[in-house]
Formats: C-alpha cells, sequence, structure tokens
C-alpha cells in the first residue's frame, strides 16, 4: 500500500526540524500537523506532546524529520537528522527534504528493523498530500461523519477515510495554541506561528452575550408566561386564536427567540448554525419590517388605505350582488328551477346586505385600527403579512359564508343522489360491515326513492351552478392568503447565515475535497494538493433549512378535486391543519 | 508518459481520450468532447430568429423580436453554462480514491471525490437509449448501514452517454461485460488495476 504523508501548506516553507503529527495505520498515512524546530530537548518534546495528547485525545506523535535545504547540502545534518531516529522511536519514519529549488522534493519512509541494524530497513513508496492547514480545521464535512460510538463519548478518533484528517487537525487545536513570540522550551510552525488568530469584536462580542441572553431570556420568559394565562385559554379566545395565522406566526417567533436566547450552550455545529441561521432570519425580518414602517409612514399611506378600504369592500359587495342577481335570472342560458333560484338568491342577497351594514358600522374606526396594525410591522414582516393574511379573510368572510352555505347544499344533494342510486339498484349501504350489500325493497319504499331521486335530479344543476360559482370565488381568496404563507414561510426558513457563509467562505462548508496533482519529476514522491470542495447552494439550503410553523399542503391535487366534486370544504393551509388535529 | 486514443459518441461525433501517468500509482483519463462548432450556432440562431420573424409579421408586435433575442441569449449562456461538457477528467489515486471532474464549456467545474473506501465495485452496465443498448462504466458505492448493499450507482463520463464504443471494444476484450473487479480483500488494489488494464488498450 502507498504510504500517504499529509502535510500542511504553511510549514512548506518552515527551517528544518522534527515532524509532528498523527499515524493512522489502518489507512496507511501520516498526517503532520507542526514542524518542531532546533534547538530542543528530546524530553521537553515528548513532554508537550503528551500534554497536547491528553487535552486533544489524538495519539500525536514524532512522525520522522523535516529537511530543508536552503544553501548547499550539509552532509553534517543529513547524519544528524538519521540519529534522531534513534531517540523518537516511530514505524514507520519519515524523512521529508525539500531542496533548494522549490519544486524538488524528496520523501522517505524507513521502517527500522532494529536500532542498530541499519541496514535492514525496507523503504515504501510515498505519496505527498498539501492541505491548507487552517482551511481544514475550519471547515466542516457534510454529512458529518459521526458515528454512533463517538457521541457516546468515547472519544478516540472513530471517522473513516478523509473524515479522519479533518478530524485529526480539527481536535488538535492545543498544539495551535503557542505561536513563535511564546517563551515556550519548543518552538513549533503551523499555520497560527505568526501570531494567533483572534479578533477584539469578536471576544468582546463573546463577553457580552451572556449577560444580554440572561436578560433577554428573563424578559422572554416572562412574555411566554402572559401568553400562557388562563383567561387566553377559555373556549371562545382560544378557538380564535387557533384560527388566526397572526397568532401562530407570533407564537413562533417567540418559541425562535427563547431557543436562540436561551443561555444553554449549542451542543454540536448543527445546533450552533441553527441557532445563527434563526437569529439572521428573525433580524432580517425586523428590519424589513421596519422599512415597510418607514415606507407606511412617510407617505401617510395608512390614511389613504383606510379611506380606500370601504369603498373596495362596497365594490366588491356590489359587483357580488350583480352576479347575483346574474345568477337568479338565466345565468349563460341555462334554465334553472325558478323557485329554488330566487330562494336561493334572496338569501344571499340579505347576507350581503348583512355585510355592507357591518361595513359601515366599523368605518370610523378603520383608520386607528389600521395604524395600530401597522405598527406591528416593527415586530417583522412576516407578522405584517400574517396580519394582511387575517384582514383579507375577515374582510371576506361573506364569501366564505357563501361558499360553506353552497357546499352544504349541493354535500346534502349528492349524498341523497348517490344513496337514492343505490336504492334504484337493489342495493343498499351497510354500515355495520362497512360495504354495499343488496336488498329487496317494497314498492312504496321503490316509488318515494325514485320520486325523491327525480326531484334532486331536477334541483341539482341550480345547486350546482351556485356551489360552482362561490367556489370560484374562495378558490381565489385561498390562493391569495396560500402565495401570503409562502412568502411567510420563505422568509422564516431560509437559512440565511449558511448561504453568506457559504457566498464569503465557500471552505466552511465543505462536501468533500478535490485534489490537484502539482508538477511532477520523474523519481521523485508524487505531490498533490488538496482543496475543499464547497458544498452546492441546493444542498445548503437543504441541509439548514429551517422548520416553519406552517403545515404544508397534505393534499395532492387529485384529492383537492375529489374533495371539491364532492363538496367537502376546503380550508386554507394553516386551518387545515388543525381542523385535522 | 501520455498517449491518446480516439473514440466515437453514440452521435458519431469524435471523442479523444487521453491517459496520463503520473506515477505507478496515479493514472489520468481525459475525454475531450467534440468543440461547439459555428455551423450549428448559426443554425440555432437563425432558426430562432426566423421563426420569431415570421410570428412579428402575423401578430406585428415587436415585443416578439426582443424576447427572442433575450431567449437566444440566455439560452446559449445556460446551454454552456449546464449542459456544454467541454472535457471530463478522471484521476485515479492508488489507495485514495478516485476523482471525477467535468469542465462545462463555460469554464464552470464540477468535482466529485469518491474514496476508495466507499468504493464497491467498478462494473460496465447496460441501458436501451432510443433504439439501440448502450454499454456505460459506472461505479457502485457502499451502503454505510448495510455492508452488502449498493447505496448509489454512480456513471462515469456522464456527460452524453458517450463512451459505448468504448465500452464495446472493452467488453469483447475482458469478455463478459458483467462485474469486472473482483470483491473481496484486494479490491482497492484491484479497482486501480482495473482501470490501468481497461484503458491501456
Amino acid at each position: 500500500m502507498v504510504l500517504k504523508a499529509f502535510f500542511p501548506t504553511c510549514c512548506a516553507s518552515a527551517d528544518s526540524g522534527l515532524l509532528v503529527g498523527r499515524w493512522v495505520p489502518e489507512q496507511s498515512s501520516a498526517v503532520v500537523l507542526a514542524v518542531v524546530h532546533f534547538p530542543f530537548i528530546p524530553i521537553q518534546v515528548k513532554e508537550l506532546l503528551a500534554q497536547v495528547q491528553q487535552a486533544s485525545q489524538v495519539g500525536v506523535t514524532v512522525l520522522g524529520t523535516w529537511c530543508h535545504r536552503r544553501q548547499e547540502p550539509e552532509e553534517s545534518l543529513g547524519h544528524f537528522l538519521e540519529g534522531l531516529g534513534a531517540i523518537f522511536s516511530h514505524k514507520p519514519w519519515f524523512q521529508l527534504c525539500r531542496e533548494r529549488g522549490s519544486k524538488s522534493w524528496s520523501c522517505k519512509a524507513t521502517h527500522w528493523q532494529g536500532p542498530t541494524s541499519h541496514a535492514a530497513s525496507g523503504e515504501d513508496q510515498v505519496m505527498l498530500i498539501f492541505y491548507d492547514q487552517r482551511k481544514v480545521l475550519l471547515s466542516q464535512l457534510h454529512p458529518p461523519a459521526v458515528l454512533p460510538d463517538r457521541q457516546a463519548g468515547d472519544t478516540t478518533a472513530s471517522a473513516g477515510g478523509l473524515a479522519a484528517v479533518f478530524d485529526t487537525v480539527a481536535r488538535s487545536e492545543a498544539l495551535f495554541q503557542s505561536d513563535r513570540f511564546d517563551e515556550g522550551p519548543v518552538r513549533l510552525s503551523h499555520w497560527q506561528s505568526e501570531g494567533v488568530e483572534a479578533s477584539i469584536l469578536v471576544e468582546l462580542a463573546k463577553w457580552a452575550a451572556g449577560p444580554v441572553c440572561l436578560l433577554l431570556a428573563c424578559l422572554l420568559s416572562l412574555v411566554s408566561a402572559a401568553s400562557a394565562c388562563r383567561v387566553f385559554k377559555l373556549w371562545p379566545l382560544s378557538f380564535i386564536w387557533s384560527k388566526l395565522s397572526t397568532c401562530e406566526q407570533l407564537r413562533h417567533r417567540l418559541e425562535q427567540l427563547t431557543l436562540i436566547f436561551s443561555t444553554r450552550k449549542a451542543k454540536n455545529p448543527a445546533q450552533l448554525m441553527r441557532k445563527a441561521n434563526m437569529l439572521v432570519s428573525v433580524l432580517l425580518d425586523v428590519a424589513l419590517g421596519l422599512m415597510l414602517l418607514s415606507w407606511l409612514h412617510r407617505k401617510d399611506l395608512i390614511g389613504q388605505l383606510a379611506d380606500a378600504l370601504i369603498p373596495v369592500a362596497d365594490h366588491v359587495a356590489e359587483e357580488l350582488q350583480h352576479l347575483l342577481q346574474w345568477l337568479m335570472g338565466a345565468p349563460a342560458g341555462l334554465k334553472m328551477n325558478r323557485a329554488l333560484d330566487q330562494v336561493l338568491g334572496r338569501f344571499f342577497l340579505y347576507h350581503i346586505h348583512l355585510w355592507i351594514s357591518y361595513i359601515h358600522l366599523m368605518s370610523p374606526f378603520i383608520e386607528r385600527i389600521l395604524w395600530h396594525v401597522g405598527l406591528s410591522a416593527c415586530l417583522g414582516l412576516t407578522v405584517a403579512l400574517s396580519i394582511l393574511s387575517d384582514i383579507i379573510a375577515l374582510l371576506t368572510f361573506h364569501i366564505y359564508c357563501f361558499y360553506v352555505y353552497g357546499a352544504r347544499l349541493y354535500c346534502l344533494k349528492i349524498h341523497g343522489l348517490s344513496s337514492l342510486w343505490r336504492l334504484f339498484r337493489g342495493k343498499k349501504w351497510n354500515v355495520l360491515r362497512q360495504r354495499v350489500d343488496s336488498c329487496s325493497y317494497d314498492l312504496d319504499q321503490l316509488f318515494i326513492g325514485t320520486l325523491l331521486f327525480t326531484i334532486l335530479v331536477f334541483l341539482l344543476p341550480t345547486t350546482a351552478l351556485y356551489y360552482l360559482v362561490f367556489t370560484l370565488l374562495r378558490l381565489l381568496v385561498v390562493t391569495v392568503q396560500g402565495l401570503i404563507h409562502l412568502l411567510v414561510d420563505l422568509i422564516n426558513s431560509l437559512p440565511l447565515y449558511s448561504l453568506g457563509l457559504r457566498l464569503c467562505r465557500p471552505y466552511r462548508l465543505a462536501a468533500g475535497v478535490k485534489f490537484r496533482v502539482l508538477e511532477h519529476e520523474t523519481g521523485r514522491p508524487l505531490r498533490l494538493l488538496m482543496q475543499i470542495n464547497p458544498l452546492p447552494y441546493s444542498r445548503v439550503v437543504h441541509t439548514y433549512r429551517l422548520p416553519t410553523c406552517g403545515c404544508h399542503p397534505k393534499h395532492s391535487w387529485g384529492s383537492l378535486c375529489r374533495k371539491l366534486f364532492f363538496g367537502e370544504l376546503i380550508y386554507p393551509w394553516r386551518q387545515r391543519g388543525d381542523k385535522q388535529d | 508518459m501520455e498517449d491518446e486514443q480516439s473514440f466515437s459518441d453514440i452521435c458519431g461525433g469524435r471523442l479523444a481520450l487521453q491517459r496520463r501517468c503520473y506515477s505507478p500509482s496515479c493514472l489520468e483519463f481525459c475525454l475531450s468532447c467534440p468543440r461547439i462548432t459555428l455551423r450549428s450556432l448559426t443554425a440555432v440562431t437563425c432558426t430562432v430568429w426566423l421563426a420569431a420573424y415570421g410570428l412579428f409579421t402575423l401578430c406585428e408586435n415587436s415585443m416578439i423580436l426582443s424576447a427572442a433575442i433575450f431567449i437566444t441569449l440566455l439560452g446559449l449562456l445556460g446551454y454552456l453554462h449546464f449542459v456544454k461538457i467541454d472535457h471530463e477528467t478522471l484521476l485515479i489515486i492508488d489507495s485514495l480514491g478516485i476523482q471525477m471532474t467535468s469542465s462545462y464549456a463555460s469554464g464552470k467545474e464540477s468535482t466529485t471525490f469518491i474514496e476508495m473506501g466507499e468504493v464497491k465495485d467498478v462494473v460496465i452496465n447496460e441501458a436501451i437509449y432510443m433504439q439501440k443498448v448502450i454499454y456505460y462504466l459506472c461505479i457502485l458505492l457502499k451502503d454505510p448501514v448495510e455492508p452488502h448493499g449498493i447505496s448509489q450507482v454512480v456513471p462515469l463520463f456522464q456527460g452524453g452517454r458517450r463512451q459505448d464504443h468504448l465500452c464495446i471494444q472493452q467488453k469483447v476484450s475482458l469478455g463478459d461485460g458483467g462485474i469486472l473487479a473482483s470483491s473481496g480483500r484486494q479490491k482497492v488494489k484491484d479497482t486501480f488495476n482495473f482501470f490501468n488494464l481497461m484503458f491501456s488498450g
């Protein structure tokens, strides 16, 4: 098997010294983590490695020697480096060497048979793989290679393949803590040996985060305690809360904020990412809401809206009246049952009359209501959109009522017709066995059944027409509400932080690695450059999508059409979920 | 160490297969696809624009003409960026893995790396395309949960089922196109050797 040596690119210009890293025997690969420089005392190096091993639970050892020849080759150094193999025994012992020209490297892996018999050593073929230590340290592989035994607390590295390399680099952070300005006994060269990477802002934010989170968590717990008060759980109120999408959205936001400001630390990177995504989503939502608010207030749009609302409602009602009058005549040249047509039409007309008077009763308060509703936009755009959806639902309540009446009548007729059709064929529905049985009817029963069937059949077109027209109107309203809910769900669920990370720091979210063959000379070991393959955007969205409060449509188009045909009531998405509970 | 062979794809276009051997443990195959020709580009553009002009004379709405220009431009961009593959590279590194790179005509590169530990087998598959049977190479990936199962089938050189002739030749020389790389302990070595043997001609 070919030996693989993973070598950090930052160490390529380091002075000669010892290679420190981890040997993975299953894959016969050596992960070099740092270079220890001369002069050093072997005992102190061993002590340092033992400390790192204890802190990181990674078997860090001395793997071999590193020789960087800047001037002409020195014979004495070569012998000295070979002699080091006797002090730090490791199988195989790597001897990595870089010549003066930057492109010629040599690498030897020797299996020492014993400390004295140098002649009996065997050499293996070695492949050099360069990796960017910083990127590998910070990147996160997808899907995470976490095996069940590691979650249980077993901290020895158990990830397979290249995940082992990522894991090793990520866990030996203790080795990278010292830079070259430290007065330690051992001088190391690694990715942050020029100075430890840190930011004052990040440190300040870390200090401030604790108290701020505590304060906000207290406030949030007060709010949630108030909302859980028993007064709100009484029958009519709880029913109303469950039907209003604004309440759903507010509850969802409260849950999110509680999770964000909880003082418990995130257990794994996925949870941390989820928290960050939520925070960014809430911030963006509030920012959009504030923009909407300022836009509404700058041009006094609320007043204009309130002025326009009543005429629009009047206009809608007028159009509906025209529609009903058209239906009461001979719509599209159809001849309806005149008596039933008149009854239904008058009933609906009376309803519209009621509705208009109700709207006019409310008209003096509408501007004030809208102003307060506009203020809620500072809670976020999603809340404002949910309120808009609720207002649409309230203003089109008459359409909903017509739809329900029409659907109920139609449903009744369809059911009556289907059972009478069974009677026609000499069958009946057996409720106990849940099947259709044959049955012998009397003459009287058959006569009455046939009579009723005929009446129902002739009255069906009138009812069906009313049902059709009002269902179409209802579907229009449901579509508008559905679109608003889609927008709300989009804002709620989009993982903006992950997307930003993918855009600005593509190596942070890794789908895997890719290799590039570096310039090759015959007789020298093969050199590969390992780069990080970023996660595609579609998978970022798929992996980190936030859960939404809205229930997704549970019906296929087929079942929706079936429901419409049989006159069962359909609801917009949110209420549909409640209904099924 | 390089050698080049040429094959023809399903539609009869010429394909060039380059084999590069960096070291005994690292092989690279590069399949270059035919480039986009000026003739076909002109033909498609002219067809779209003539159709748009025909519609324009019927409806007398100049929106159609501008729409045709946009459709042509966007279609060309999309074709170059997402469909037209310039060359495909297969890099096989012994005991490390198999890397597949597709370079699109716009310069976009998409890379997939499969570790040797995940490879269960390399097989030649048969598929029915239009009215004929074609053969293509694919890699079977191990299922991490079930050791004997196959989690995924990854076709190689899929930038247009274009290596049928290549595989047919090999099928004749390697016998029945069934499972070629044997399973078992020596498989890693065998997968590498398989590619070495397969394309050596």
